[in-house]
């Protein structure tokens, strides 16, 4: 565990902007993620909601601003995946979090494979640890799944939760979902809000990025809205209801 | 949908369908051709002729293992066998055309990967194109000559590299095993430890399998396709030195009979066209079955035209093969579609025109 340092928030965007070439995609972002929080970050589609995450967790560069990472301002140009993984940022994505082919246990430890000092991978060491991940962390048993099922034989709710339980296991301060439950049946949503309510069990930080506002409205602490690269408003889920929250979204994009 | 839990015993031996394959046809051309096949010269034949389609079949698994492909190692054969004869024979260098021609290699497979990674063209055009370019650069420079290395047996590059350690042995068959045999098993033991257990090839599988997920857990893609096509430019220029040594010649069309075998012992090994998958011990039995049939039909008295038929046939059955053996969703597809095919193609199987399985 991290012990607790004296800063109050993990993530914290000032003036971010990102073109894509004559795209203005975020404009001028300022938006703070504090401990254990759980963020919900709702938009329409093209508001800008994955770009704001990616400059968020290293993916992209953003064209300016500042980024803050437990109150240490991080250089542009030098934060990367690889970087915002060693500061406690994980990141799930909607569909592209997991390798299809590969077996979970190499999905669990790529990019940080236990190996030794020639790069070779410790196999047996990491099954291990992928089995406890598996039976711990996520709380698969019995499910008939093994560190050596591949990706492609999970459905849509078990892959959040190998992904979340992946983020968990490496003791990530600020977990980012994107999407996790586009696509999935009904109880296999259900399973993905259980993964969302150990996240914040658990002491850390979700930014949690959701079409359906029931579920995001469900477990966020914040709502953040997103309109055309711009943050709108900030809501509690406490001061307006599901249908109050959807109404006020859909005067949002009348008001074009 | 099977084996959801643990591994099931295909997956437990690798590349077993490939092995039992093998082993079935070998037992055939025994059958058929005894007189070739259950003497040892053929199989001896095979430690001098084999080794450089292996080492080419071998790098291919980790480009088509990315989902890449790499089309242009023919000229590369071509082009540091061209720096590695013309240095060795008209300069004398001895080791250092060795060296030189391996580092010609590495310089084209880098460059391939550079133009694929960092300039974003598909590795199937960028391939095609640098196949042309540095096999005209080969004719141009050697003027489309020859370089015949007579004597050369007798320098300790070709001792080192090709040699015949039994030569002086009482059995004729054993007489001429050649080395480069045993050179091209360490490479490809070292190859497949890499690819399944060390970093560098387990990033080769998730490249191959989504450059997406691969980036977002912290893979730089770009740069392990840079030494993926750079690997492979280096086993192309060892395949090229041992191909010229063996030959005791060297000439320009010398690569050019590899693109289809090479390619094929991949695809017929296991390895997906659609990448993220790969198997060297497959690799190894594919070239195997490329060797092998080869052999076996010029002993049935076929001509060289009816080999590259038959092994273009045998490509082409074994990646259909594969496509719908190893990805449910395509073998629905193509179910669906000859359900389709039966109703509005004329082809009535049934009531609905469906396809009764």
């Amino acid at each position: 565990m991290t012990p607790a340092h004296d800063f109050a928030s993990i993530v914290r965007l000032e003036g971010v902007q990102k073109y894509f070439g004559a795209v203005h995609a975020l404009r001028d972002i300022n938006l703070s993620i504090a401990r254990n929080e759980i963020v919900g970050l709702i938009g329409d589609n093209g508001a800008g909601k994955s770009t704001l995450i990616k400059v968020m967790t290293g993916v992209l560069e953003p064209t300016a601003g500042r980024i803050f990472v437990r109150e240490r301002e991080i250089q542009p140009g030098e934060y990367s995946v690889r970087m915002a993984h060693d500061l406690s940022i994980e990141t799930v994505y909607q569909d592209k979090s997991l390798a299809e082919k590969q077996p979970l246990w190499r999905n669990f430890f790529v990019g940080r494979q236990i190996a030794n000092r020639f790069g070779f991978i410790d196999i047996k060491r990491e099954k291990e640890v992928a089995r406890k991940i598996l039976i711990d962390t996520i709380g698969f048993r019995g499910a008939g799944i093994t560190v050596d099922s591949t990706v492609a034989n999970l459905s849509g709710g078990e892959r959040q939760g190998i992904a979340i339980g992946r983020a968990m296991h490496y003791n990530a301060d600020l977990i980012v979902l994107d999407e996790p439950t586009a696509a999935l049946g009904v109880a296999e949503v259900r399973k993905v809000v259980e993964f969302v309510r150990r996240i914040k069990q658990s002491g850390r930080a979700c930014i949690y990025i959701e079409h359906n506002l029931a579920h995001v409205h469900e477990v966020a602490d914040r709502l953040v809205v997103l309109d055309r690269g711009r943050v709108v408003s900030e809501i509690s889920p406490k001061d307006m209801t599901v249908p109050e929250l959807t109404e006020y979204l859909i005067a949002l994009q009348h008001n074009a | 949908m099977a084996q959801r839990s643990g591994e099931s015993i295909l997956q437990r031996f690798e590349a077993l369908p490939i092995i039992i394959v093998f082993v079935l046809l070998l037992l055939l051309f025994m059958y058929r051709a005894p007189e070739v096949f259950l003497a040892p010269y053929i199989y001896t034949t095979f430690l001098s002729t084999l080794p450089p389609l292996i080492l080419l079949a071998t790098g291919l698994t980790f480009v088509i293992g990315a989902g890449e492909i790499d089309l242009s190692f023919p000229s590369i054969i071509a082009f540091s066998g061209f720096v590695f004869a013309v240095l060795f024979k008209e300069y004398d260098l001895g080791w250092i055309a060795v060296v030189a021609g391996l580092a010609s290699g590495i310089l084209v497979g880098f460059i391939n990967g550079v133009i694929v990674a960092k300039v974003g063209i598909p590795s199937f055009m960028t391939t095609l194109g640098t196949q042309f370019f540095w096999a005209g650069m080969a004719t141009v420079l050697s003027g489309g000559k020859s370089y015949a290395l007579r004597g050369v047996e007798k320098s300790s590059v070709w001792q080192v590299i090709v040699g015949r350690p039994f030569a002086s042995a009482s059995t004729a068959w054993l007489q001429e095993a050649s080395i480069q045999a045993l050179w091209t098993a360490i490479i490809v033991g070292f190859l497949w430890l890499v690819l399944n257990r060390h970093r560098f090839g387990e990033h080769t599988l998730f490249i191959g399998d989504s450059n997406d997920v691969s980036r977002v857990v912290g893979i730089d893609v770009d740069r392990e396709k840079i030494k993926i096509f750079t690997l492979m430019g280096f086993l192309a220029a060892c395949a090229a030195i041992m191909l010229t040594l063996e030959n005791k010649n060297f000439f320009g069309d010398q690569g050019q009979g590899y693109l289809l075998t090479a390619i094929a012992s991949v695809l017929i090994g296991g390895t997906s066209i659609f990448g993220g998958q790969a198997t060297i011990i497959g690799t190894l039995f594919g070239c195997f079955i490329i060797g092998m049939v080869e052999a076996g039909l010029v002993a049935a008295g076929l001509t060289g035209a009816w080999v590259r038929t038959v092994q273009g046939l045998i490509f082409l059955v074994a990646i259909i093969f594969y496509m719908y053996a190893d990805e449910p969703q395509r073998r629905r597809a193509l179910f669906a579609n000859l359900r389709s095919f039966g109703r509005f193609g004329g082809i009535r199987t049934s009531e609905e025109g469906g396809v009764r399985r």
